[in-house]
């Protein structure tokens, strides 16, 4: 009351409303679908926000479509690169081909620091902790035992001024499963939620019932505009998934967005600037189309993706000529003819790993490195984690390719301290035209203590995957296209030059069994003793105090005189 | 074990050329200490100490007191006076004085000063003085509100327990909530107002605690009751019952900040749906409230901001709405007071307050909320550390972490 009449005389300074000021966020997202050879389809979802802001210098506190969360941790604790990853699945690259952009299975964390944070592993570790609050992941689980700095991968993926290693720190939890209290939080970091727009389709029922689920979040620096003088800050969540044809399409190869997401789309993000979905309608080999979309597309694109030249056929969700006939959009996707095993595209790179062996005392790390390109050769960047449970013996490690050994030309190994830090091994390995590479190590097992065996031990232990990063060369020379006009999908990674492209493969995850000591023992020792001590004890007592005294046999009562009486009727001996 | 506390105030009575009453005990300048007791509970007491100077005006303090209007002469008197954190100045003026208006004998300026009407002799100026002591500095409801966890349930009143609670720093967060961004293309100037209204508040502020500030507008997020529809007002009303149900749907998505942990001040502007416009909130009485606000004890505050009905329905949603942040901004900071407990009890009559202008509170407000602070301050430690001590003689050996030992 008087109160308001009070401070009405505060704010003498009236000012008039200001005229519209320039929005400095942008957003846009993105649907790619991807037909894959078996009659699999893979659905990728980005939203990207570029903020013309520098979350670097000053109080930047004022969030509009960057979500406020990351943009405190990221101005907080000094981050200069952010990539996170929850994976479900594995993709199996030689079934599926190459991947936009793989993860590993489980949670990895990659953050590059700016040079001006004093103290990285504390930053990390609150960075991690903070983060796992946000994300409802046990990233909180990342520690010293499984980071590691890698010297030559994961260079940053947006601007960098100088790349000192020591400011990079990379962890990845196999173990971590995914699941819907992951994909809440993620859906909350949009603009719009998951009320309008593309991630109206993002339904946890239909997501998680697939052969791959992956859902990224990456925060990095970048040009403003083509000059580069300033610095804008972009937000991607990336969402991937793979439906099964057997598991989600009933058998049937024919996708539909309602057969996908049990859902359709109905209208754009409205604080998107570009809402579109993208099918891939590129034809397998020289003749028509495999694949037939409706309802038609608002525009067909064409692009060079990973060194193949593809056709997409676009849908503007902003362009009002889409919803004219009906109020929702099912894109359809029906093959036309029947799927050829020989058609089946081998991705240029891709790799296996496995541990082979007998029993619980050694064995050995095995991976196959494939390159397929006819004639070209290339050289591919291995970064392997192994936990210090598998002591490695460095002097088994043998490169061989084609039958003869391959030197790495770049090499960085630095062992593991028991308790402490994992195994770092990062090899620059030429791979030859058309020819499989094996990479073998052997190890030892560690017998841990029993406090740090994990609940179920005969599950056996993880070790994260390996990561492969090559330049690959491509057939078909690629345009260095402005970012903001070419679909998300294609700027992802940057591009240096057209004649390769960049690619970041993942290995399988491994399952390694250590030597468990038998956890019933102590039960069964107890039960053991204490059953001894009792019958020696029990026997011992009675001979020593057990007395005999005679017993005078009693005449019976009236009760016995009268059983006896009829048992000599019956014939049976008396009492 | 018995807790005496003891609150100290330096308090002075200057006295203006024809001010001075016949009826002194001793010749100016003299002192005098004043203790009255303030029970708290069985085993604590606070006392309140007001060591009173009494002197005449100096040459330039009787050329500070000859101008024109009250306030004039407070700016005067400010400026001579070194006054320090918790201190008391009264200036005692002729009755005939033009400096004061008809009607009202005490003038309560922006600093720690006041000028009260002379007459009545010695013993009126006594009680103006208590009265004044009662307004400008502690009293015994706010230094009983302060220990409220000490003192039995029944004899504090139902606004004690609702100040926040003393710390280090506060987060103050500004959301902007549109739950129908199809409609409305809401846009804030919020740095602007912030840097314009909240801040010299806050800067003020600053000797209590550290406040950052920071802002951020959520779309699709929805109040979590739905409001009735009133035919006679064509408008959509919240009453009052309905208000508790608001705050808690709207904090999932307000996010917790995770860089710190200072609590945190939510101010929320909700801009209703098309659907549900005009939307008022009715108080107890069914008439809606003015501000269109409401606040919650140590969480915050929102208040909806309608948006008029375009003129032709014709027109292109979405609106573009440019938000009053004057109007907004008016309604935070009254909020933002409530909660820290800076309301103006009832004035005894003849008193005038002087309104405190752009810095948004007097300098004796921030007095009393320093004393109650401290007072809370010192209760928290006297407790966290006897309790420690108890703890520590039952259990004669506990186990601690270093880094937990070396805070203690």
């Amino acid at each position: 009351g008087g109160m308001a009449a009070a401070l009405l005389l505060l704010l003498l300074l009236a000012a008039g409303p200001g005229p519209g000021r320039a929005r400095r966020d942008v957003l846009r997202e993105e649907l790619l679908l991807s037909p894959l050879p078996a009659g699999d389809v893979a659905a990728t979802f980005q939203f990207r926000t570029r903020w013309d802001a520098d979350l670097q210098r000053g109080e930047v506190s004022h969030y509009r479509l960057f979500p406020k969360a990351l943009g405190r941790l990221v101005a907080a604790l000094g981050v200069r690169e952010l990539h996170l990853a929850l994976t479900q699945g594995f993709w199996r690259t030689q079934a599926w081909g190459q991947p936009p952009l793989q993860a590993p299975a489980g949670a990895e964390l990659w953050v590059w620091f700016q040079p001006t944070v004093t103290d990285v592993d504390k930053a990390w570790k609150e960075l991690s902790n903070i983060l796992s609050g946000i994300f409802c992941a046990s990233l909180n689980f990342i520690d010293s035992t499984n980071t590691v700095t890698p010297t030559a991968s994961f260079k940053p993926l947006g601007l960098a001024n100088g790349t000192d290693h020591h400011l990079l720190r990379y962890a990845v939890l196999p173990r971590e499963v995914v699941c819907t209290e992951n994909l809440t939080p993620w859906k909350k970091l949009l603009p719009c939620g998951s009320k309008a727009g593309l991630a109206v389709l993002l339904k946890a029922e239909r997501l998680f019932h697939s052969s791959y689920h992956s859902q990224a979040v990456h925060i990095r620096p970048v040009c403003r505009d083509a000059s580069c003088l300033a610095v804008s800050w972009e937000l991607r969540q990336t969402l991937t998934v793979v439906f099964d044809s057997f598991a989600s399409g009933q058998g049937k190869k024919d996708w539909s967005l309602f057969k996908m997401f049990s859902r359709t789309l109905t209208d754009a993000c409205p604080l998107a600037s570009q809402s579109k979905v993208y099918v891939d309608i590129s034809p397998k080999s020289k003749e028509k189309e495999l694949l037939e979309v409706t309802p038609p597309p608002t525009s067909v694109h064409e692009a060079v993706v990973q060194g193949d030249k593809r056709t997409y056929a676009v849908y503007d969700l902003l362009s009002p000529s889409l919803f004219n006939t009906s109020r929702s959009l099912n894109v359809q996707l029906k093959w036309q003819r029947p799927q050829d095993s020989s058609e089946l595209p081998t991705p240029v790179l891709h790799a296996q790993r496995y541990v082979s062996g007998y029993g619980l005392q050694t064995g050995e790390i095995s991976t196959l490195i494939y390159n397929t390109h006819p004639y070209r050769a290339f050289p591919v960047l291995l970064l392997e984690t192994v936990p210090w449970y598998l002591r490695l013996y460095v002097h088994t490690l043998t490169i061989i390719t084609k039958g003869k050994e391959n030197k790495p030309s770049y090499i960085h190994y630095q062992p593991a301290q028991d308790r402490r830090r994992p195994h770092l091994l990062e090899m620059l390995i030429q791979l030859p035209a058309n020819s499989i590479t094996k990479v073998t190590i052997q190890f030892e097992r560690a017998l841990l203590k029993w406090t740090e065996y994990t609940p179920d031990p005969n599950h056996g232990f993880y070790v994260g995957s390996s990561v492969l990063s090559a330049l690959v060369p491509s057939v078909i020379a690629m345009k260095d296209g402005d970012v903001e006009q070419s679909p998300l999908f294609t700027s992802l990674f940057p591009s240096s030059d057209g004649s390769s492209y960049f690619v970041r493969l993942y290995t399988e995850p491994l399952l390694v069994n250590l030597p468990t000591p038998d956890f019933s023992m102590p039960y069964n020792v107890i039960c053991l003793t204490c059953t001894v001590v009792a019958v020696c004890y029990g026997s011992f007592y009675n001979l020593l105090t057990r007395t005999f005294h005679v017993e005078e046999p009693s005449r019976g009562g009236l009760a016995k005189r009268l059983a006896n009486i009829i048992r000599k009727f019956r014939g049976v001996p008396p009492l | 074990a018995c807790a005496q506390l003891q609150l100290a105030a330096p308090v002075a009575l200057v006295f203006a050329p024809g001010s001075v009453p016949g009826d002194l005990p001793r010749p100016l300048p003299f002192r005098d200490v004043q203790e009255t007791e303030i029970p708290v509970n069985l085993r604590t007491s606070v006392t309140s100490r007001y060591e009173t100077v009494y002197r005449s005006t100096t040459a330039r303090e009787e050329a500070a007191l000859d101008v024109a209007t009250a306030r004039e002469a407070d700016a005067a008197l400010h400026l001579l006076q070194d006054a320090s954190v918790g201190s008391l100045t009264l200036y005692v003026v002729p009755e005939t004085s033009p400096l004061l208006p008809q009607g009202v004998s005490v003038y309560v300026g922006k600093h720690r000063s006041a000028l009260v009407r002379a007459g009545g002799g010695l013993a009126a100026l006594r009680t103006r003085l208590q009265q004044l002591t009662q307004v400008m500095s502690f009293t015994a409801t706010s230094i009983a509100a302060a220990l409220s966890d000490r003192v039995p349930d029944g004899q504090l009143g139902p606004d004690a327990r609702r100040h926040l609670k003393s710390s280090l720093g506060y987060e103050i967060t500004f959301s902007l909530l549109n739950p129908d961004p199809k409609s409305h293309d809401v846009d804030w100037d919020i740095e602007d107002a912030v840097n314009r209204y909240v801040q010299p508040v806050l800067d003020k502020l600053s000797l209590v605690a550290n406040f950052s500030v920071d802002s951020q507008i959520l779309y699709y997020a929805v109040l979590g009751v739905t409001p009735r529809f009133d035919k006679e007002s064509s408008s959509f009303l919240l009453s009052t019952h309905s208000l508790p149900h608001v705050i808690n749907p709207v904090e999932a998505r307000l996010g917790s900040s995770a860089a710190s942990l200072y609590p945190v001040l939510n101010f929320l502007l909700y801009v209703p749906e098309r659907s549900h416009s005009p939307l008022y909130i009715q108080d107890k009485d069914g008439a809606p409230v003015p501000t269109n606000a409401f606040h919650s004890p140590r969480w915050g505050g929102i208040m909806i901001y309608n948006v008029e009905a375009p003129a032709s329905p014709q027109a292109s949603l979405p609106l573009h709405v440019d938000v009053d942040m004057v109007r907004v901004m008016e309604v935070f900071l009254a909020q933002l007071r409530l909660l820290f407990g800076l309301s103006r009890e009832e004035l005894p009559p003849e008193f005038l307050l002087e309104s405190p202008g752009n810095e948004g509170l007097a300098d004796w407000e921030l007095d009393r909320l320093l004393w109650a602070h401290t007072v809370e301050n010192i209760a928290t430690v006297s407790t966290t550390l006897t309790s420690l001590a108890q703890l520590l003689d039952k259990i004669g050996n506990i186990v601690i972490k270093d880094d937990v030992a070396s805070e203690v």
